[in-house]
This record gives C-alpha cells, structure tokens and sequence, in this order.
C-alpha cells in the first residue's frame, strides 16, 4: 500500500464514519499496518532503531482497526490496566494528546513498552481482533500505536506536578524500570527521592542489555530527564549493600522509606565442561561491553575491547538471546548460530524480534543444546558439541520439556559461545540485610503491596519475580510507590 | 559526587599513586577491598585498582598503579586538582583479618600496592607480620619505606640482583616455611605466575594461603560474569566472591589464558591513545 493509497483509504473510512456507517466488517477489511523498518541488509551494518514508526496516517488506520469492544478484553491483557481501548479510539479520531495523557494514567515510559512489551502475549493475546483472525500478531498494534503517540511527545513537555514537601526521604535503589516509576510516583507525593545506582549511567537493563537498535538509549534518557526535572535526586556509581547497606541508609542517613529495585542480573550458566574458555561470554557481559560501553564504536572513540568474532553461537531462545545474536551480527560476525534445546513455538522472546533476527542473517538451531565447549592448546574455543533433543510432555511452566537424543552428538566450529540461559537473584542485597525474606531462587518475597518484612521497605521488578518484563518491573514500581505515599503519611502523622 | 585528585606522585617509571577524594568509599571500605574508575562517562574502559589506603576523616582514598595499558596511562596523565569522573565502590568481599600468629605476605612486582592495607591490618590485629617484596629490579620496587615500618622482618628480591637477594619471592618463602619461624597464614599478591608459584610452596608445607585475583572485569557487581574463574573445580566470581580465594584451589593456568584474552585489542588501544598525546605535545611546540 502506498502512502496516497492509506490517505484515501483513511478519508473514506472517516467519513463512513462520521456517518455511523463504519461496520465491525469494515474495520476487519482494513489492512493491518505494518511497520516501516530499516531494511536487513542495511541495518546488519548499523545499530540504529530497526522500527522507525508508524505515520499519522497508518496509526489512524490501524486504530479504526479497534472494535471499541464494551468489555475491552485487551485491558485484561495488560499487566498495568492501560484504558487500551479509549487510548486507541483517541487516536483513531486524531486526538494524540488525549491518547497520550489517557496512557499516562497507568504507564509511565510508554515509549519505551510500546516498544519492547511482548505484547502477543499481553494486551494483543486477548484483543478480539486477534481471535477473530486466530493470530495475535494480527490484533490492533497496541503497542506500536503506544509508541507512536509516545513519540510524538519528544521534548517531555508534560513533567508530573509535585506536592508539596513532605519531610520524608525516600531511597530508591537500581534505576531500571520499576526503580524510575517508584521515583515518580513518590517524588509526586511531595517526598524528597534518592535513587541509588550501582553503575555510571541510569536506566538498568534498558541501558545496559536491550540493545540501542531495539530502544534507543535517548529515550530512557528523556525518562531520567523528567526525574531529575522533577527534582528526584540521582547518586550513581553507589552500590547498596558496599557503599552503604540498607540498614544504614535508614538509621544513620534518615531515609523513611526503601524501594528495593536492583534487577536479577547474576547471570546462570550451563555447568558444562569448556565455560572457562577464551571466547565464552555471559550475554550480560557481551551486551553490556557493546551496549553501556559502546564497544561496537572500538577503534573510533571507545576503550572497551569486544571479541572480534566470526562464528558465534547463541545458546538461548529469549529475548536476551536474539539482542545477542543480533548484536553479534551488528559486530560483524560472518555466521551467528542461534542454538535452543525447544523449538521456535516455545521461544520466550518477543515474536518481532525472532522475525527480525532471522531477516538479519542469524541461523536458527532449534531442538540442539551443547553438551560441552571444545577449545584448543591456548584454552580459545574452537567449537561446541551439541546433542539433539525431542520434545517430551509439557513441564510445570506448561511448555513442552526438551528430551536429549542419545548418541545425537554432533559439532560446530566457532569461535565465540555467548551463554543467554537467564540471571539468577544478585545475591549482594541477600547477603547484606539482615531481616529480607527470600525464596529458594533468591528472590525477595513481598505481599501484594509489594512490602518486604522490614518495616518501611518495598521491592519490586526482577528481584522480586525473578527474570521478567519491563511493564512488570513498572506495575510493581508503581504498587509499591502506593503503598510507600501511604505507609509515609501514617509515619508523618504519627511524628 | 566529586572525584578530585589531590596530590599525585611518580614511585617508579610506570608506578603512580594519588590520593583522591572519594568520601563514600573512604568511610565504608575495609582492607582487601577495590574500586572501579572510569575517566569518562560515555566510552571509557572501567578498570578495577585497589583501595591502598583511606583516610575516612578527610574523606579520600589512596590509588597505586601501574601503567600497562590505555586508561592506566590516560590516569597517570592526569594531574592534581583534575578530577576522575567515576569511582565506584568499595567492592569485594574484605579480607578476614585475625590473629593468627605469624603470618608472610608475599607481594610482587604492582601486588605490593594491594598487600599493604592487608599488611598492616594484621600487624594492627597483632600478627608478627614477615614481608618478602619481590620485583624485577631495584627501579621496580615499590613501597619499600611503608613495609619496613609495619613488618617485623622485611626481604627484599630482585630478579637481576640489583637490590636485596638475587632470587624469587618463592626462595625466602620456602626458608620461611622450614624455619622455626614457619607462618600460620600466607597472603601472596603479585602477577598470577608469582602467587601459582607461592601457592605450590606453601601446598607442601601444608600453609593456609590467601591470593587476591586480579581478574579482567566489566562492571564488579555480579552483573557479567566476566571476571569467573575456576575454583575447586566450580565457577566463581571475583568480584563479589574475591579478590580474595584460597589459592590452593585457584586454577592459575586457565585464569592467566582468560587474563590474555584481550591482548591485542588493548594494545590497539594502547597505541593510539600514545599516538594521540604525541600529537598534542606536538601542538605545544
Ligand atoms: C538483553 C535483555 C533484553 C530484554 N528484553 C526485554 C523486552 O524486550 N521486553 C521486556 O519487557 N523485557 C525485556 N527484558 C527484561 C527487562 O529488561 C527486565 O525485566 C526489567 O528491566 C527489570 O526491571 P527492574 O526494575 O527490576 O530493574 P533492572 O532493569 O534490572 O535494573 C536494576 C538496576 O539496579 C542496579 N543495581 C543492582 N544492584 C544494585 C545495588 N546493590 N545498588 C545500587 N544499584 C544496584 C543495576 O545496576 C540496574 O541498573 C530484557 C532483559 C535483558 C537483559
Ligand atoms: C580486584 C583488582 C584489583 C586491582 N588492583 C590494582 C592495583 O591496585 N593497581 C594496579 O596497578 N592494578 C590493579 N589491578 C589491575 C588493573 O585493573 C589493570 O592493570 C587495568 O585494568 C589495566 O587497564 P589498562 O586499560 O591500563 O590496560 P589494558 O589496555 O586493559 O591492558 C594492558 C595490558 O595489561 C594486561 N591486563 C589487563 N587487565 C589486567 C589485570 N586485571 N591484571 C593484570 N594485567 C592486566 C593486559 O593483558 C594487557 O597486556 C587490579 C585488578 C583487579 C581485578
Ligand atoms: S503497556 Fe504493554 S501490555 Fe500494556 S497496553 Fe502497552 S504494550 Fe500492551
Ligand atoms: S480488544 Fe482489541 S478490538 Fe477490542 S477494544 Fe481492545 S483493542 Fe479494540
Ligand atoms: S566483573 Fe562482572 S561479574 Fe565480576
């Protein structure tokens, strides 16, 4: 379709409409409206924005798309309640700011989970449109039409008001997604917020794993912008638990109140024999030295080296697994296996980002998983061997449990293993606050006001439900910022 | 935060120290612990060095180095009153400081910059504190003066003879290990080759032996995996299980190929940061 095609297309739709005429028939004609992207070829060579955006034209047509369903299932797909179906029918009559600031009552960085949300499994899974055409790629775009209004708001004109001072002082540690909104959100109570970061820059996984060419790092940014306009304080490079402990930040330095936000981030590895290997990364450490320290500019202006790869194997199927493969391919390796022990049906990762890495070049091993990393006399990997697997009966996680195949080994030559099996709980914070109750996977148990058993401290994000999303991470930032502004105005009453 | 250098000083041709506010990490950190600096906040390397020392009151800490790459020596270009625009920490498990008696800590080479907080946090819990210093020659030395005054026995090793005994670290340490004087404790900081070394000594006196690993690391807190290394047999993370490991059960051989992985690329790195301040001595000519 071209663009003049979409105009037309859209008047003739309008005024249908504005006649009452728009039947649930007429909507399901219109074509669902791709996104413009970057092309392959092009973008295996540059790390910029694959996704550049719908225009006007395609986010209005794409919303006439949306039924306005009385019940809305959509909202019920969506971890933070986002009014899903008012937003888009906003847009739908061209009404972006209304759209945006309707979005704003539940979702703070917008731009950024209409951006990386899985959405096929959220708000997309339950949307009618998808069950009536039995593919949630297929729903009204929810996302793509939240990241079209979001970006529409680039200069963040609207920063949250304030109330007045309260008195209290609020300790905000890990500046990821649910560190950033528990800030906001207790910051607009009027209470004086410290963020505590362990790194030089903020914005946690955002900055440092999801690759530049998935969320532009400018983005994020302009979220920390709004914080600090807002008079959030922000301390980088303090790492809670070393710094200073929890327990100190309370008593000797007056906090009344702790958000606990500091991510999964220990990465797991396989137990296999080869890991120690020259050439064998954690995806954290491989994503962070290309990400954080720009290691794909080395030789221009950055310092950190980066393993010149050009056999790379991937072993994962997540998200974290393609943002590696594909930065791998970004970093010019001339084959990038992507190997996963299930098949693509069981991929964790967002649907798009499978799509697009194929489209890069990266070459899918499904039903493999290593079994030992083989290097030479200098400890460098030289290759993996690999077993094949079957898949048995579904496993408590309902998905289908890989079956290895005896006597199916087989090998690969490489020369880079990148490890993207998951983070387990970082257990820093476990080892230096007395009174935390965790769980057997390390992870910190809350109620569902997100309250730790310390009085006056909240967790939220990855620390608490192990390895999740961002809209999650912000849903608990948000639950416990609630809970915080409450506990905070019993505590300033009583004093 | 500020991050100022306040005084800085040349102890041999590629060793430097500086004394640089850091008020947070100077009132948290214990012996044993490091920092990891940054110069600037958009593509700079972050590099792991020891707390030398800190000065909890004025609020600052001590840094050695020695350059060996880019961002060691774009820090030792730096001078007073110029500031380092990120210190991060203090990181690492501290060291377990006790009375144990006697106890030899073995430093080579830039490892005597670690060794001496760990040093003198013994003599101060009570230890009868035996130093052997070792380095390649008298030139190399470094912090002779302060481990003079905290030891009980200090000996000096030169590879080429030049100052002290012409011999390795290992030498005297095995003396020791027969003597009556037999330590209840080692520590041994220096180049992994050293403390394999060390640690083979002591193996077969059947002394207990502490070595602080100085692994490549990207961001100190867990968060990479980077800085693993083989322990007993199991992975372990340098930063936040270390530095410090029983080096018995260190795999040296392994952790020396990981700590090469990177050679040529820091080299590149190296070089043209020389290059570039060629150039700008060439502008003020
Ligand atoms: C490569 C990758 C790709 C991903 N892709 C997606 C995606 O497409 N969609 C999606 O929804 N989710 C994705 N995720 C998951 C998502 O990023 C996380 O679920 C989310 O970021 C968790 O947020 P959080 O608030 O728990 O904090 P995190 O983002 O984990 O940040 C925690 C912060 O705390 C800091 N910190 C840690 N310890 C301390 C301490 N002791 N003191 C001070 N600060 C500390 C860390 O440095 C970090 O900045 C991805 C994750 C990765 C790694
Ligand atoms: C916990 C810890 C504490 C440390 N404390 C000190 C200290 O107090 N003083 C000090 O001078 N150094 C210390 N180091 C080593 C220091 O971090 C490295 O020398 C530094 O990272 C080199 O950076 P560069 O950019 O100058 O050189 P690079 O360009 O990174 O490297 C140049 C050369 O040095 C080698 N090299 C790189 N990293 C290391 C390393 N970690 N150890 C040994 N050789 C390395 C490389 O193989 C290369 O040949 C410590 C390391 C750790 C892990
Ligand atoms: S926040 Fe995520 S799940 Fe919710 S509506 Fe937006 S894209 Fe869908
Ligand atoms: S379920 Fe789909 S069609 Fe129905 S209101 Fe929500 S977005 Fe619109
Ligand atoms: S430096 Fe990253 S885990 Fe140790």
């Amino acid at each position: 379709m071209t663009d003049k095609e979409r105009q037309q297309l859209l008047q003739k739709l309008l005024e249908k409409q504005s006649r009452d005429k728009l039947t649930p028939s007429d909507r399901f004609e219109i074509p669902p409206q791709d996104m413009p992207e970057q092309d392959a070829a092009e973008r295996r060579a540059n790390v910029n924005e694959v996704a550049l955006g719908y225009t006007p034209t395609q986010a209005r047509l794409e919303a006439l798309r949306c039924l306005g369903c009385k019940k809305a299932p959509c909202i019920k797909g969506c971890p933070v309640q986002i009014r899903i179906r008012d937003f888009v029918c906003a847009i739908a009559d061209g009404d972006y700011t209304q759209a945006l600031a309707i979005i704003k009552e539940n979702s703070l960085l917008p731009a950024v989970c209409g951006r990386v949300c899985p959405q096929e499994v959220q708000c997309q899974q339950t949307c009618t449109v998808g069950i009536k055409f039995k593919d949630p790629t297929k729903a009204v775009s929810i996302g793509r039409l939240e990241r079209f209004v979001a970006d529409l708001d680039k200069d963040n004109a609207s920063i949250p008001a304030v109330a007045a001072e309260t008195g209290m002082k609020v300790a905000v540690i890990g500046s990821g997604p649910g560190g950033i909104v528990a800030a906001a959100d207790t910051r607009r109570a009027g209470h004086d917020v410290t963020i505590f970061e362990a790194f030089h820059k903020t914005g946690g996984v955002m900055v440092y794993g999801i690759p530049e060419f998935r969320l532009p790092k400018a983005i994020v940014q302009r979220e920390i912008d709004t914080l600090e306009k807002m008079g959030v304080k922000i301390v980088c490079n303090f790492i809670v638990g070393r710094t200073r402990a929890i327990e100190q930040l309370m008593k000797e330095d007056g906090f009344d109140a702790v958000y606990i936000g500091v991510g999964a981030g220990l990465p797991r590895f396989m137990s296999i024999e080869g890991e120690s290997l020259i050439g064998v990364f954690s995806a954290n450490e491989y994503l962070t030295r290309a990400n954080l320290m720009r290691a794909y500019d080395f030789g221009k202006s950055a310092d950190t080296p980066i393993v010149q790869s050009k056999k790379v194997a991937v072993i994962g199927g997540g998200n974290v697994a393609m943002d590696s493969a594909r930065t791998a391919v970004r970093l010019g390796a001339e084959k990038v296996y992507l190997v996963y022990r299930r098949t693509e049906k069981e991929m964790p990762a967002r649907v798009e980002e499978v799509h697009h890495a194929k489209e890069e070049g990266v070459e899918f091993h499904i039903l493999q998983s290593p079994k030992r990393i083989i290097g030479d006399d200098n400890s460098r990997v030289t290759g993996i061997e690999c077993l094949k697997y079957r898949l048995g009966e579904p496993d408590d996680s309902g998905r289908r449990r890989p079956i290895p195949i005896e006597g199916s080994e087989f090998r690969i030559g490489l020369d880079t293993v990148i490890i993207a099996i998951g983070n387990a709980a970082n257990p820093l914070i476990r080892q230096t606050t007395p009174g935390l109750e965790f769980n057997k996977w390390g992870n910190i148990v809350v109620d569902e006001n997100c309250k730790t058993l310390l009085e006056g401290v909240y967790a939220g994000g990855d620390i608490v439900l192990g390895a999740a999303t961002v809209i999650l991470a912000m849903g608990q930032g948000r639950i416990a910022a609630a809970a915080m502004n409450e506990y905070l105005a019993k505590k300033k009453k009583s004093i | 935060m500020s991050h100022k250098i306040l005084s800085k000083e040349q102890l041999s041709e590629n060793v430097f120290t500086a004394e640089i506010e850091a008020a947070l990490v100077a009132r948290a950190r214990k012996p044993g612990q490091f920092v990891i600096i940054s110069l600037n906040n958009e593509y700079a390397e972050r590099i792991p060095l020891t707390i030398a020392d800190a000065d909890a009151e004025k609020g600052t800490i001590r840094l050695i180095w020695q350059r060996v790459g880019k961002t060691t020596a774009e820090l030792a270009d730096l001078k007073e009153g110029d500031e380092i625009a990120n210190v991060a920490g203090p990181l690492g498990k501290p060291t377990h400081i006790e009375n144990f008696g006697i106890v030899a800590c073995v430093g080579g080479g830039i490892g005597n910059a670690p060794l001496l907080p760990i040093a003198k946090a013994l003599k101060q819990a009570g230890n009868k504190v035996c130093s052997i210093l070792g380095a390649r020659n008298k030139e190399l030395l470094i912090l002779e003066d302060e481990f003079a005054r905290l030891s009980d026995e200090l000996i000096i090793t030169t590879d080429d003879g030049s100052y002290g005994r012409k011999a390795l670290v290992t030498e005297p340490l095995e003396e020791l290990c027969k003597s009556e004087k037999k330590p209840n404790q080692v520590f041994a900081i220096g180049p992994a080759i050293m403390m394999k070394f060390c640690c083979a000594v002591t193996k077969r006196y059947n002394i207990p032996t502490q070595v602080s690993l100085n692994t490549i690391m990207v961001d100190g807190t867990g968060m990479c995996g980077g800085c693993r290394i083989e322990f007993d047999g199991q992975p372990k993370f340098v930063c936040v299980d270390g530095p410090e490991f029983d080096g018995h059960k260190v795999n040296f051989d392994l952790m020396m190929k990981r700590l090469g992985a990177y050679k040529d690329l820091e080299q590149k790195a190296h070089e043209k940061y020389q290059k570039h301040r060629c150039k700008i001595g060439l502008d003020k000519t």
